[in-house]
Parts: C-alpha cells; sequence; structure tokens
C-alpha cells in the first residue's frame, strides 16, 4: 500500500515542483556568491576583522551551504506541506476518497501509509537539498573552515570536523519536516481541497515562528512549547560544543508533537462522513 | 434475514444538522437480484448507499453484509461488495491500467494480471487501458469504474446513477453492460438511477424512497401489476364527473379535471370505458395507458409528498 501511495505521489508532475525550487534557490544563491562572493564576505565580516585577522579560503562549499540552509528556513517547510496537505484533501478533492473508501483497507491504516509516504517525500527532498545544497557548493567552492556568525559571536569549526555536522543537521531536519508533514496532514484530514491544509500549514508555522522570534516575556513562556521553536535545533549543531542536551529536548518535543498530530488525524478519519 | 441475503440495511437514520437524510429505513438484498434503488433528487439515496458501504456512518440502525455486522472494525466485509458512488473519480493523470491495477491491490484478494484484462474486456475497454484518464470519456470512465468495482470478483455491485452524464448511445451499452453483469456473470447489483425506465428495464426487485423514508419494496412484476396501469382520458366538453362517480368507474378514478379524466387500472377495460364515454355523449379525442415505473414512481411520490 505504501508503495501504491508512493508511485501516487511521484507520479504527478507537481511533485517534483519542489525538487526544481530548491535545485533553483539553491543555484542563485550559489551563482551570485561566484559574482560577488567576496563583497559579501567583507561585508558580513565587518565587525570581526576589525579584531581578528581572518585568512583562508572563507568563501567555501560548507559556509554557502549554511546560506542556503538559512534562507531556506520558511520555504523547505511549505515545500513538504505541498504534498502532506494533499495527501488526504487531494482525494476528496478529486473525488478518489470515495473509491478508496470503498475496498477493505482500514481507514487507520490509510493515514498511516499516507503519512509515511509525506514523510518518504519530506525525506527525499531534504537528501535533495543537502545534494544540491552541501555536495554542488563544496564541488564549486572547495571545503574549508565554517565561520558561523553570531548575532553577538562567532564560532569557527575545523575544516574536518564539519560534515558529521551537516550530516546531522540534515537528520535533525528530517525529524523537523516529519512534524511539519504530520501538522499538514492533521489540516487535511479536515478539508476536501488542498490549498486550505497547506495554506493553514504555512498559517501556523509563520504565527508560531513570530512568537517564537519576538523577544517579549509573554512570548518567551510559551515559546519553549511550540514545535517551531524546536525546528530551527539543527543549528545546534553548529555551535561549540554541541548542545547535546537542547537538542535531544527539541528533538522529543517535535517527536511528541508529530505523535499528536498523526493520534489526531486518525481519530477524526475514523469518524469522518466521506461526503466528498 | 433470509439465508442469502447478501446485504441488509436495518433501520437505518442519518440526520445533518436538523435534516433528516435518511430515517428508519429497512431493506434486504438477496443474492441474484438487480434492486433498483429509486427517489427523487435528495430522496436519500446517495446517502444510504454511501452508508451500506461505510462512507458516511448511520446516527441510528446498522448494516449487514452476509450477516456480520459492518463497521469500522469490519471493513474485511467490503471485499465482498464493489461499489461506484456518483461520478467514477480517478486519478486521471495515470492510465486506466495503473488506476484498474492500484485499486485491484487494495481489494483485499490476490488478483492476477489476468483478470486484470478480464475485466477489461468484459466493460469493453481492452486497447485504451494505457491510455491516460484524463483523455477518457465520461462513458469510458463509467466502465473503468466498474471494472475497479468488479476486479475482485465481488458477491454485491453498488452502483450509484451509473448512467449520469451519457450520452443515448453511452446508456444503451451501460444498460446492455449491466445485463450481462447479472445474467452472465451471476452478479448481484443495487442500482440507483433517475433514469426510471432503465431501471425498469434491468430491475428484477426495487425499493422507492422519498424523504428518506422507504414507501414502497417488492419484485417489480408484482408492483408494476397491470391493475396498476394509469390511464390518461382527454374528451370534449361535456361535464361527466356525476355520472362518473356513480357509475363503476368511479373507484378507478384518481382525478378529473375539465376535459382530462385519469383512471387507474387494467388496460383490458379501456375498450367498455370508452364505449361508456360514448354512450354518455362524450367526444372522446384521446385514451393513453402509461404503465410504467416512472407514472408509478410519480404516483407513490406525488402522493406522499401531499401528505406531509
Amino acid at each position: 500500500m505504501l508503495r501504491l501511495e508512493l508511485y501516487k505521489i511521484f507520479k504527478r508532475p507537481r511533485t517534483y515542483i519542489s525538487f526544481a525550487i530548491i535545485t533553483a534557490f539553491a543555484l542563485v544563491i550559489q551563482l551570485a556568491l561566484v559574482a560577488d562572493g567576496k563583497n559579501f564576505i567583507s561585508f558580513a565580516l565587518q565587525g570581526v576583522n576589525e579584531q581578528f585577522d581572518v585568512k583562508g579560503n572563507i568563501l567555501n562549499g560548507y559556509l554557502v551551504t549554511y546560506i542556503i540552509l538559512q534562507s531556506l528556513l520558511v520555504q523547505i517547510p511549505l515545500l513538504v506541506a505541498l504534498v502532506a496537505g494533499d495527501v488526504l484533501a487531494g482525494e476528496a478533492n478529486m473525488g478518489t476518497m470515495r473509491l478508496l473508501l470503498t475496498k477493505p483497507v482500514s481507514r487507520t491504516r490509510l493515514v498511516l501509509v499516507k503519512y509515511t509516504a509525506s514523510v518518504c517525500y519530506a525525506l527525499l527532498l531534504i537528501t535533495w537539498l543537502a545534494v544540491i545544497a552541501l555536495a554542488l557548493s563544496v564541488s564549486i567552492f572547495g571545503a574549508g573552515d565554517l565561520i558561523n556568525l553570531k548575532s553577538d559571536s562567532f564560532v569557527i569549526i575545523l575544516k574536518d570536523d564539519v560534515l558529521w555536522r551537516y550530516l546531522a543537521a540534515f537528520g535533525f531536519a528530517a525529524l523537523a519536516m516529519s512534524t511539519v508533514s504530520a501538522l499538514a496532514l492533521f489540516l487535511s484530514s479536515f478539508a476536501d481541497n488542498a490549498i486550505g491544509p497547506i495554506m493553514g500549514t504555512m498559517g501556523v508555522i509563520v504565527v508560531l515562528m513570530i512568537f517564537t522570534t519576538l523577544d517579549l516575556p509573554i512570548f518567551n513562556t510559551i515559546s519553549r512549547y511550540l514545535f517551531t521553536t524546536h525546528m530551527i535545533g539543527w543549528k545546534g549543531f553548529f555551535d561549540d560544543p554541541v548542545p547535546y542536551a537542547a537538542i535531544t529536548r527539541s528533538a522529543v518535543i517535535l517527536a511528541i508533537y508529530t505523535v499528536l498530530f498523526v493520534g489526531a488525524t486518525i481519530w477524526w478519519f475514523n469518524k469522518k462522513d466521506i461526503q466528498s | 434475514m433470509a439465508a442469502d441475503t447478501i446485504i441488509e440495511a436495518k433501520n437505518l437514520s442519518k440526520y445533518f444538522g436538523k435534516f433528516k437524510a435518511v430515517e428508519d429505513l429497512s431493506f434486504a438484498i438477496n443474492h441474484g437480484d438487480v434492486y433498483g434503488f429509486l427517489g427523487q433528487n435528495g430522496a436519500g439515496k446517495s446517502t444510504t448507499m454511501r452508508m451500506l458501504l461505510g462512507l458516511i456512518f448511520p446516527d441510528e440502525g446498522s448494516v449487514y453484509i452476509k450477516g456480520e455486522k459492518f463497521g469500522n472494525r469490519s471493513r474485511h466485509l467490503l471485499k465482498h461488495v464493489g461499489a461506484v458512488i456518483e461520478r467514477p473519480d480517478l486519478y486521471k493523470y495515470l492510465s486506466g491500467w495503473d488506476n484498474l491495477r492500484m485499486f485491484a491491490q487494495l481489494s483485499g484478494v490476490p488478483i492476477t494480471t489476468n483478470r486484470l484484462h478480464e475485466v477489461l474486456e468484459i466493460v469493453g475497454l481492452k486497447g485504451r487501458e494505457q491510455d491516460k484518464v484524463k483523455g477518457y470519456s465520461q462513458g469510458m470512465k463509467q466502465r473503468l469504474g466498474i471494472a475497479i468495482a468488479m476486479v475482485h470478483n465481488p458477491d454485491l455491485l453498488i452502483l450509484d446513477e451509473p448512467t449520469n452524464g451519457l450520452d443515448p448511445q453511452g446508456i444503451f451499452e451501460m444498460r446492455v453492460l449491466i445485463q450481462r453483469l447479472s445474467k452472465d456473470f451471476g452478479k448481484t447489483i443495487l442500482i440507483s438511477s433517475h433514469l426510471l425506465y432503465e431501471i425498469e428495464q434491468i430491475a428484477t426487485r426495487m425499493i422507492i424512497i422519498n424523504r428518506g423514508k422507504k414507501i414502497i419494496e417488492g419484485d417489480v412484476t408484482t408492483l408494476l401489476s397491470p391493475d396498476d396501469t394509469n390511464v390518461d382520458v382527454r374528451i370534449g366538453a361535456v361535464d361527466v364527473a356525476t355520472s362518473l362517480k356513480a357509475s363503476q368507474w368511479a373507484s378507478a378514478l384518481t382525478n378529473a379535471v375539465d376535459g382530462k379524466l385519469q383512471f387507474r387500472m387494467n388496460p383490458s377495460h379501456i375498450p367498455a370505458l370508452n364505449k361508456w364515454l360514448v354512450a354518455l355523449g362524450a367526444d372522446v379525442y384521446e385514451i393513453k395507458a402509461s404503465h410504467s415505473l416512472e407514472a408509478y414512481f410519480l404516483s407513490l411520490t406525488n402522493e406522499d409528498n401531499a401528505k406531509a
């Protein structure tokens, strides 16, 4: 059944739009940095150069990958929601949900299979991002030490210490995207058209991200419990030392949200009248 | 429940808010039936069919498939049933073959490639199976829908308005196909349609529902008895009403407005009625017997609506 779901997802031309968008986005940033990277680096390191003498291949593939990942913080969840928000609502919209549910398949199993298929898609998307951002950037700009600039400090990670951090960061991003998939699936179970769940997922993420980024005491209290706060836990792998406890806590919170969203979808879908 | 009952609805009721879509509806479909399901638009036919398939959950009552209570925990019983509800909506970006193969794999029984070819042959889609469904006509989609419904060789086929959107040729071909499925392949069929002539041609038993409630159920031949033939008479402007009410025709008379008279009676009495009217001095312009399901259906639903 999972094979059938994946077959349906990857037979649709619009599935590949996400891969094309990521490719285009990464290529634009890479080309821009090839053309004007030196100016960008001198501007970015203005504050640092006043106190330190930074030398070497600063504009390397690892830094370019970090810039690409930072820039795609909002876009990737949208691309994941494009498919996950469509898996139930899209079937209702096409009218195929009727035919699917006249077959002897349990509704719970159907939800789980559709969720698994959306996670597979999200994993492929993250893998593609890793290939296009990391592999291509390193092949264009070469490898080097990674300078991670923060608002009030910077971290230098030695060249030989970077790759595993990226692999771990991509793994964490995959977990975060599984949570986004679960949210989109949950919203998808209420709708008969995919636009609503896709926009709804983005709406929830954008609003919660505002709570996370606005440094107000009232938001600070709740933001630690919001999954959007923990979606950017991958950045922890580029700190020194790596805050493993915080990363683990973020991963657990994301997993709890995922279970809650999928569980709620199963509960609702099992009692839903199919009228589309 | 009879031993050969395939599906049974017991006291089904469904409410959408305050609207009663189906109310205390019971019926049973036995092996070999071609069971016509009739009702005006909004009468509750599709809601009932969806409840039979577990797409909609009844607020009251139960569905039994082969004697077992059907619900979310017994969806395996759907392997005995194949269905096309309303339109046969399919994955348009996939080929007919892919659609058939995918749904076949969900049908709960192992299905060979030969069986896929066989059902395509039965529904007349052989040679077009590799085309994408978005290029199919409405008739082809309907036939593919039926192929998907019957691919796992179920006992019962539930077809909701299978002639909807088809041209006259398509309607004819669909009728032939359904008759073939019943006679040649021994399928029990539950079919709804607003084209009553189609039901009259193929159904052996039928139920008529109105405003969610059963009006009548039984064998088509019994329900459409000659004694219930509608006879419309058009005569010249002679007042026969008083004479009619005092005559032997009074019990058969159902309506009399100006020169238009309506009777429900056996058509063998038409010559005697004609002679009687002529003897009264009436000019008889037309006598029309309409012994059809449509007339019967309209008379029953109109009576029911008048009571409401």
